[in-house]
């Protein structure tokens, strides 16, 4: 569930502790690249297990913050704690410390995203690019990361395809793809980019099973997505984002059926 | 995927137009009286060479064949060769490392590369040859050591100096290297553009995905940027390869004796027969270009970017 924590300034000793037990924490998340003010101050909480959909006009910030999650992108302001870490920092007795590239490496390889345009490794076969980071990063043998891809792409429903490159799979077979290979690292978290917002509009149902499944199986997912209908089905909570703050967020169906904002009404009848 | 294309898209010819089953056109086809006088006039130009060649006795044809095949000049071959194939290599490394200093974001190697390709591509290959055939002028000895020992050994009060290991100039740097360093350092130059224009061609998203997956970042270039930039960098390479196979001839003012240009020119300077020594390098040359021509022509159908419309494909989805 997603609250306003408010102005908690965290004075805890070691200053390096969320103040919840949620997975994902973030207090004040700020985000500027030069002086346009992309975030503006995000508070919200992601509980183990909670599925969130994250909804907003374009440009409202919230692929940002997404990304700000696995410190693909840094925050000028606030922090955000992953599984009670505080990613990209280190922080001691008040100061911040830059986390090395190996240490964030470690953070991310927690943490799975699958992004809008795919980002398959077009030079590997689906296998390939489901065994690169479990071979490449926790330095599994090649015959059991493979027999775990092949599981994984029978779990997005393509074992037939192990062998195919990229450019040979439709726009939904590679992002079942990259779901797999977001998988295949066993995160604890999910990160969905609009996963279904390049998709011709028939394809978009399977990659939409495939994330039912996921939730279904106890995922904590954060989905950036359009797809209101699967908001309401699949999402524990809604955050409605506008212009880099959250003004609104609460159960899926309060939300949409009862907007309290009048932003958040005027957003929803656009798209619904 | 063509077929996909062309079932939904593109416009089927309608046969319901009248006229679609009309007689065939018999017009008669615009004449170019013009075209055919200049290649009159090319065809006489050419049978005139042609006789020339023929009947010129500075060709001096037999003379020719009997020395471009002479024992020095076939070492000489091999070694035209082994120069580009090690000089190409050392100079795709150096331009692997110069393109990732450029990228690397720090301001000293960024400038320090950066001023290395200005040098490099600034000053020709004959004057870098002739310059690195003469660099014993600058340092006799060649020496490894704790660097500035002349300043800070006296300075701390010590005697001596700090060099573990000293060898004569002349004996490391013989032509052969000295020439060598001179082609591969400024190959090094050129192959940084290529491979950094290759790195820049690879899509953002592609080092994104595998930096979300937990690699580092030098997994992330290894595996999944420098293999993409590959198709990019492949063609251009093989260029440079043919343009170094001729460079090398450049060897010859180091001096390195042993090359195939000095060994062709020296023949001709003791017999008094330069110009059959000049055609025959022309030959050589022509002929082992020829060869890489054909190498670079199948790489390139392997590494074309635009081969069965592989990005077009990945962009769209590429349903099938």
């Amino acid at each position: 569930m997603s609250e306003q924590s408010g102005d908690t300034a965290v004075e805890s000793p070691e200053g390096a502790v969320p103040p919840t037990d949620a997975l994902v924490v973030a207090e004040d998340v700020r985000k500027s690249f030069g002086r346009l003010e992309v975030l503006k101050g995000i508070d919200l909480q992601v509980r183990r297990g909670e599925v969130m959909c994250v909804i907003g006009p374009s440009g409202s910030g919230k692929s940002t913050f997404l990304r700000c999650v696995n410190h693909l992108e840094k925050l000028t302001g606030g922090r955000l704690w992953v599984n009670g870490e505080l990613m990209g920092y280190r922080e001691r007795r008040g100061r911040l410390y830059e986390l090395r590239e190996k240490e964030i490496a470690a953070q991310r390889s927690d943490i799975g995203m699958v992004f809008q345009r795919f980002n398959l490794f077009p030079h590997l076969t689906a296998l390939g690019n489901v065994m690169e980071a479990p071979v490449q990063v926790k330095r599994q043998s090649k015959a059991v990361a493979a027999a775990k891809a092949m599981e994984l792409l029978e779990r997005v429903g393509l074992p037939d395809k192990a062998g195919a490159y990229p450019e040979q799979l439709s726009g939904g077979q590679q992002q079942r793809v990259a779901i797999a290979r977001a998988l295949a690292m066993e995160p604890s978290l999910m990160l969905f980019d609009e996963p279904t917002s390049a998709l011709d509009p028939e394809l978009v149902g399977e990659v939409l099973d495939v994330m039912r499944d996921l939730a279904a199986g106890g995922m904590t997912m954060m989905v950036v997505t359009h797809e209101m209908g699967f908001a309401r089905e699949v999402g524990d909570s809604l955050v409605f984002m506008d212009d880099g703050v959250v003004v609104e967020s609460g159960a899926p169906d309060e939300v949409l059926s009862n907007p309290r904002h009048e932003r958040t009404r005027a957003f929803l009848s656009k798209v619904l | 995927m063509s077929s996909t294309t062309e079932k939904t898209g593109g416009p089927e010819p309608d046969s319901s137009v009248p006229g679609r089953s009309a007689p065939s056109v018999t017009a008669v086809p615009v004449r170019y009286p013009e075209r055919w006088l200049a290649a009159g006039v090319v065809l006489v130009l050419a049978a005139m060479f042609v006789h020339m060649l023929f009947t010129n006795d500075a060709f001096n044809w037999p003379f020719m064949v009997d020395h471009m095949f002479s024992d020095p000049v076939v070492r000489g071959v091999w070694v035209t060769i082994s120069a580009t194939v090690l000089s190409m290599l050392i100079g795709i490394l150096l331009g692997i490392v110069l393109a990732v200093m450029r990228l690397s974001g720090n301001p000293v190697l960024i400038a320090v590369s950066w001023l290395y390709t200005w040098f490099f591509r600034g000053v020709p290959r004959l004057v870098l040859a002739v310059l690195f055939g003469n660099l014993a002028i600058l340092y006799t000895t060649i020496e490894l050591g704790l660097p500035f020992d002349n300043y800070w050994m006296p300075w701390l009060g010590l005697e001596g100096d700090a060099r573990f290991f000293e060898i004569d100039t002349r004996t490391v740097l013989s032509g052969y290297v000295a020439g060598l360093m001179a082609l591969s350092l400024s190959e090094g130059a050129y192959m940084a553009e290529i491979i950094r224009a290759g790195l820049q061609s690879v899509d953002k998203g592609q080092s994104e995905a595998a930096q979300a997956l937990g690699m580092s970042r030098g997994k992330v270039l290894r595996r999944i940027t420098l293999p993409q930039a590959m198709r990019v960098v492949i063609p251009p390479t093989g260029n440079e390869t043919i343009a170094m196979l001729k460079d090398t001839a450049l060897l010859a003012y180091v001096p390195v004796t042993i090359e195939l240009f000095y060994q062709l020119q020296a023949v001709g300077a003791r017999t008094y027969q330069i110009f059959p020594m000049l055609v025959a390098a022309c030959l050589w040359y022509l002929a082992i270009t020829s060869v890489l021509m054909v190498g670079q022509y199948f790489i390139e159908r392997r590494f074309n970017p635009g081969r069965d419309g592989g990005l077009r494909n990945r962009i769209v989805g590429g349903a099938h």
